[in-house]
């Protein structure tokens, strides 16, 4: 296969060198696959193939200038939104930073919604008025997309409290990267979560540039879990952020925690963005080399668990190409929908300021644009 | 009617509200177990218990945060910053988290939470203690601030904020906590968001003003009727979205306008106010319109300079006479 996808940024199954299968997963021995059936793994495989793909569009047509503003791509991680995502209940709460995009899609939201967002057009899933940064689908629990770095960490506290307030047990999952450990929402959320027993999952997302700075300048400790180490209550722990059984067993465990004892979790997730920090950078940059980029690229997380299924006899490569064809398939139609869907009108500049709609009296000092009276 | 001080009334209109919807919660510094650092929510701990009372680390940005967390997953935060110069370190959730996510989400997630806690100088706090939050606040689309003058409207204000279903910035005042007291009806009564309310009826000069600087205006109107100059006080209560329309209209009544506020003057309440006169009452002013607002200094703590940098009646009075040209 694969000549067809010899030109693609990213790394496919058939772009690796042969080797032997990981540890522990050469066999069809469930326990390596954390109880999960064929079709759940199959599933978790297709999601990230969808994310990869729809990434790979978006990174397309933001080029021909589709997509404005700013859009960060989530290339390389996708086992961590999978992972983290597909264990959560449908009342569970998800809140993110602005590298959201493929977050949504695991959550559940369209592609079709999600890249019309893009585009900013009136079907996007925040109506054109978010963009890259900030998809919302309250029918989801999913509570943005968020641009400011860190601040969307007291959100997510304020979620979890509101389920200990209702005696609920859901929990509250919270993406985040690693510039993030150094800013003091950071710290006041660990602290309150802890303090108060709130069952949010703080899940770092390493991908071991801030931007483009490597978080080893700028952070005085040398594993940022052990941030979390200061909080009673709270468990800090790391994952393989490139395996997605790795870090689906660690969001489990945290869900279980949340759920019965209502304490959080601070899971960080080793990783690695393949694009730049957003599309108005290089692949590389002047911060990281080629040599460390191929190196995590051959780590790739679909690839290996491609691998992985295919070797415990879970997964043929037909199937695998079926799957890749219908992400693909599915990117172009999200494409051709968005570009489909109209602009919003005008009529709804002012709908959401208010909930109870815009005074009149203040409209009145734009009054002389004739096109907004 | 019962005679309460500022303080009573909000506390009895967080009472009130709470005993009402219990979706309602506090979350503050020594709001709980102190009382409240200006006893505003004395009693409400014992009464609602901690989760509904919740004291709070100094961590404004974190609890401010939570509150917006909470309030878009359906309950309705009352935050309390023991002071608004505290809350600039929260800034960021009032304004990009509070403000906007309405409008972000394409309508989906409001935000139905209430920022409170006293503004303004009180006696000699110095720099970083005494200064006026409402333009910083009043200047983001998204957020309702109000600036409530006597205890009647600081209780039914207080009561429309918690039920409103937008971010609303409660500016009151530590001077006014004790030192205003007045008429409150026994009765449950709403005042509502957005409407400024005549305090004095006059039809020589309208005084704009809100928050403390209405009690200076009305003392300067008692002045000024002893030298026949007839004085209106409109009292903005909301300073947004702001009484346009009240504005205008009893401008159109007196053909003169002071504005009166405490804060600095760059690009405060006033001079927005002052643009809605021009565009809206151009052809009924008979003079310009004179501001009155604190000196364009941080305030200094010694006694003498504090009272020079912050305005008082005879400001007020002074520029009446000014637009008057009866100085």
């Amino acid at each position: 296969m694969s000549a067809a996808n010899a030109d693609r940024s990213t790394a496919t199954v058939s772009d690796a060198p042969a080797g032997d299968a990981p540890a522990g997963a050469s066999s069809g021995d469930p326990d390596a696959f954390l109880g999960l059936s064929k079709e759940e793994c199959v599933e978790l495989l297709r999601e990230m193939i969808i994310e990869r793909r729809f990434e790979e569009k978006a990174a397309e047509v933001y080029q021909v200038g589709k997509i404005g503003g700013f859009c960060h791509l989530y290339i390389g991680q996708e086992a961590v939104s999978a992972g983290s995502i597909s264990p959560l209940r449908d009342d569970d709460y998800v809140v993110t930073a602005y590298r959201d995009h493929a977050q949504a899609i695991a959550r559940g939201m369209t592609p079709n919604a999600v890249m019309a967002e893009l585009y900013g057009r009136a079907d996007g899933c925040s109506k054109g008025f978010g963009g890259s940064m900030h998809m919302f689908d309250k029918t989801l629990n999913f509570m943005g997309g968020h641009g400011i770095v860190g601040s969307h960490l007291p959100l997510a506290v304020g979620v979890g409290y509101t389920i200990r307030y209702r005696g609920g047990d859901q929990v509250c999952l919270c993406f985040f990267g690693d510039s993030v450990v150094n800013i003091g929402a950071f710290h006041e959320s660990m602290n309150m979560a802890a303090r108060w027993k709130l069952p949010v999952i703080f899940l770092l997302e390493n991908n071991r540039y801030g931007m483009g700075t490597d978080f080893r300048r700028v952070a005085a400790v040398k594993e940022l879990k052990d941030r979390g180490r200061a909080y009673d209550g709270l468990t800090s722990l790391d994952v393989d952020g490139m395996d997605v059984l790795a870090v689906r067993q660690a969001v489990e465990e945290a869900i279980e925690r949340g759920r019965n004892e209502k304490t959080p979790s601070f899971i960080e997730a080793r990783c690695f963005r393949y694009m730049g920090h957003s599309m108005a950078d290089p692949m590389h940059g002047t911060y990281r080399t080629r040599e460390e980029v191929e190196k995590w690229r051959s780590d790739d997380p679909i690839l290996s668990f491609t691998r992985q299924l295919m070797d415990a006899g879970r997964l043929t490569e037909e199937e695998y190409q079926a799957i890749d064809r219908e992400a693909k398939e599915i990117a172009e139609e999200s494409a051709a929908f968005a570009d489909r869907s109209p602009f919003p009108d005008s009529d709804a500049l002012y709908r959401y300021v208010y909930s109870d709609g815009y005074p009149d009296d203040m409209r009145r000092r734009d009054a002389w644009r004739k096109e907004l009276r | 009617m019962a005679v309460l001080t500022y303080r009573e009334a909000l506390n009895d209109a967080l009472r009130e509200e709470m005993e009402r919807d219990d979706s309602i919660f506090i979350i503050g510094e020594e709001v709980g177990e102190y009382d409240g650092a200006y006893k505003v929510t004395k009693g409400l701990l014992d009464q609602f218990g901690e989760w509904r009372v919740r004291d709070a680390p100094i961590a404004e940005l974190g609890f401010a945060g939570l509150g917006v967390g909470a309030a878009m997953a359906g309950l309705r935060p009352i935050v309390e910053f023991m002071t608004w110069n505290f809350a600039l370190l929260a800034i960021d959730e009032v304004v990009n988290a509070a403000a906007k996510m309405f409008q972000m989400s394409g309508g989906q997630y409001n935000v139905p939470i209430v920022f409170r806690g006293p503004g303004g100088a009180a006696l000699q706090l110095a720099a970083q203690h005494s200064q006026s939050p409402e333009p910083w606040y009043s200047y983001v689309p998204g957020l309702k601030v109000i600036a409530p003058a006597t205890a009647k409207d600081a209780k039914g204000l207080l009561k429309s904020a918690v039920r409103d279903n937008d971010p609303v910035v409660f500016i009151e005042s530590e001077i006014m906590y004790n030192l205003v007291r007045d008429e409150v009806p026994e009765e449950e009564y709403l005042t509502p968001i957005g409407k400024a309310e005549v305090k004095r009826e006059g039809s020589d000069v309208t005084v704009v003003c809100h928050s403390k600087m209405v009690h200076q205006a009305l003392a300067a109107a008692r002045v000024l009727e002893k030298e026949d100059i007839d004085v209106e006080v409109l009292d903005l209560r909301t300073v947004r979205p702001l009484d346009v329309g009240a504005i205008v209209a009893s401008v159109k009544k007196t053909n003169r306008a002071v504005v009166a506020e405490e804060g600095w003057p760059m690009c405060n309440v006033g001079a927005q106010v002052v643009d809605d006169i021009q565009r809206e009452a151009f052809d009924s002013l008979d003079a310009p319109v004179a501001r009155v607002n604190g000196l364009d200094v941080p305030m200094p703590y010694a006694k003498n300079l504090e009272k020079l940098a912050t305005p008082n009646a005879d400001h007020v009075a002074a520029a009446v006479r000014h637009v008057c040209y009866a100085d």
